[in-house]
């Protein structure tokens, strides 16, 4: 079933009785060629690019719950390649195009919406800093501009300019960024690998890993065992859990993030705005809602909720930012698990396992990266060689002295 | 969440700053042949459990202690809380 303009005509006019399933509900074979573990974004991801770019068939997903029920759903759906070392800006720059061209590669509408970010800045040194970090963007080709007071004034007159301790004084912006229907490219991804093959197997949990002599035979499951020649394991939130059934140790702490969501308003925040000054971001949906979000709570946490100081230091973030943010109604919050890495960056690798493969500590900055994560975890899967803009995300690289630390707080895990 | 602080009572968790893992307390002999990957190990390799975890908490805006809060990751049920100092005199991990 292919979605069109004309599909969509025709079933208005039909009673949409010609809707089918995204995707099937297939029993599990005794064995695959490849497993991947955790159907969440970057699973799915990985499983289509795995189907439709490396060519590779006997390909199966493994979820302990239903497709996309952990941080594809949670996140504040933000989508920006806006970032400064080598090792990251390309491989964000990669996610971007894919996201440019996602809606037709996997004929769904993810929604993807290049409404532009703009990360303000309060101090004149912060301004340097966003102009050193917008150069090494037009490096990767993502591209940004430094905005001026007065551009702000015109394009977001609602913020608070001149506030006495946090004064805006400008900001960088990268017009292509943007959000995306969080649910949507999860859905998006599932139902484009299970139309090329792949076996989307739900509430099946992994509760073991067979290995003899280093190599990977397969998983133990909910639902028996299952063989493998090779095991990819996306899973971030839970990466420690999982890889601890292989014996590994991870450089990894497990905390927990929220997000917020008003009620619905009529369209007045045109993009993603971040404060410079604390941690706070904001869009609004196509809905009408302001999704915005702040800190990590900052203690390990696998709870999948957060804390009042935490709400409340978010919502100072957006009252100092934008006053105006008071009188929306706050609909909702959650929480969901981020897989904090001890440089803030993520692990696309093999593990010492044969057989077994890693992609894990997306901190919270995952979302944007899923398209990315899914192609390059694929290409090791496939080739057993990194993608060409993964090549820093190895899992040794702490151990070598290779961190990509883009904050530079070192390996304290809840302060990226 | 509100931390039993032994000698204060019941304190807000936000008069703490977090650490992490309460193995941070067992810094690795920099003498020992192994010094290298055991400090690798301490610096970025963390256990992670869900479930029980004995954690550092340091009550920065307090008396300025250093506790041993054993904490429940998956419900933020806090079960116990000492001093760092206690423990470490008792030899304890």
């Amino acid at each position: 079933m292919r979605f069109s303009g004309f599909k969509v005509f025709k079933e208005a006019v039909t009673g949409h009785k010609g809707w089918k399933p995204l995707w099937g509900n297939p029993e599990p074979k005794k064995s695959y060629d490849i497993i991947i573990v955790g159907g969440g974004g970057h699973g799915l991801a990985t499983a289509y690019h795995l189907a439709a770019t490396y060519g590779l068939e006997n390909i199966a997903v493994l979820e302990k719950s239903w497709l996309g029920s952990g941080n594809i759903g949670r996140n504040t759906t933000i989508i920006r390649s806006n970032y400064m070392l080598p090792g990251n800006q390309p491989f964000y720059e990669f996610s971007m195009k894919l996201w440019e061209s996602q809606e037709q590669d996997l004929n769904f509408n993810s929604m993807v919406s290049q409404r532009s970010i703009i990360n303000l800045c309060h101090t004149d040194a912060q301004r340097d800093a966003y102009r050193r970090r917008g150069n090494a963007m037009h490096l990767s080709g993502a591209g940004g501009t430094l905005l001026s007071q007065d551009d702000l004034r015109e394009m977001v007159p609602f913020l608070n300019f001149d506030n006495a301790r946090f004064p805006i004084k400008g900001g960088l912006m990268q017009k292509r960024a943007g959000t995306a229907r969080h649910d949507g490219v999860a859905w998006g991804y599932a139902r484009a690998a299970d139309m090329r093959g792949v076996d989307l197997i739900q509430n099946c949990e992994v509760t073991g890993f067979r290995i003899e002599d280093g190599k990977m035979l397969g998983v133990e499951t909910s639902r028996g065992y299952i063989g493998a020649k090779k095991v990819g394991v996306a899973v971030a939130g839970s990466s420690s859990r999982v890889m601890a059934m292989a014996g590994m140790r991870l450089p990894i702490e497990s905390h927990v993030l929220q997000a917020f969501v008003s009620e619905g308003l009529k369209p007045t925040i045109p993009g993603v705005i971040t404060f410079g000054a604390g941690h706070f971001y904001v869009s609004q949906s196509d809905k009408g809602g302001l999704v915005f979000g702040g800190d990590i709570d900052g203690y390990n946490s696998y709870a999948q909720r957060g804390n009042l100081p935490v709400v409340e230091d978010v919502v100072e973030g957006g009252m100092a930012l934008m006053p105006m943010i008071g009188r929306a109604r706050l609909l909702r919050s959650w929480g969901g698990i981020m897989d904090m890495s001890m440089d803030g960056s993520p692990i696309i690798d093999k593990t010492h396992i044969d057989g077994l493969y890693l992609n894990a500590g997306w901190c919270y900055g995952g979302f944007k990266a899923t398209p990315a994560s899914g192609y390059c975890f694929a290409h090791l899967l496939a080739t057993d060689t990194p993608h060409e803009t993964a090549t820093a995300y190895r899992l040794d690289r702490f151990a070598r002295g290779y961190v990509i630390d883009e904050k530079g707080v070192g390996a304290q895990p809840n302060l990226h | 969440m509100l931390i039993p602080h032994p000698l204060l009572g019941l304190r807000d968790a936000q008069e703490f700053t977090y650490y992490g893992d309460a193995a941070l307390m067992n810094r690795p002999d920099p003498n020992a042949e192994t010094a290298e990957a055991d400090f690798c190990d301490y610096v970025f390799l963390r256990d992670n459990p869900a479930g029980v975890h004995r954690e550092l908490w340091f009550h920065e805006q307090g008396d300025r202690s250093w506790l041993v809060v054993t904490r429940n990751t998956v419900t933020h049920e806090i079960l116990s809380a000492e001093l760092a100092t206690d423990v470490k005199s008792r030899g304890a991990k």
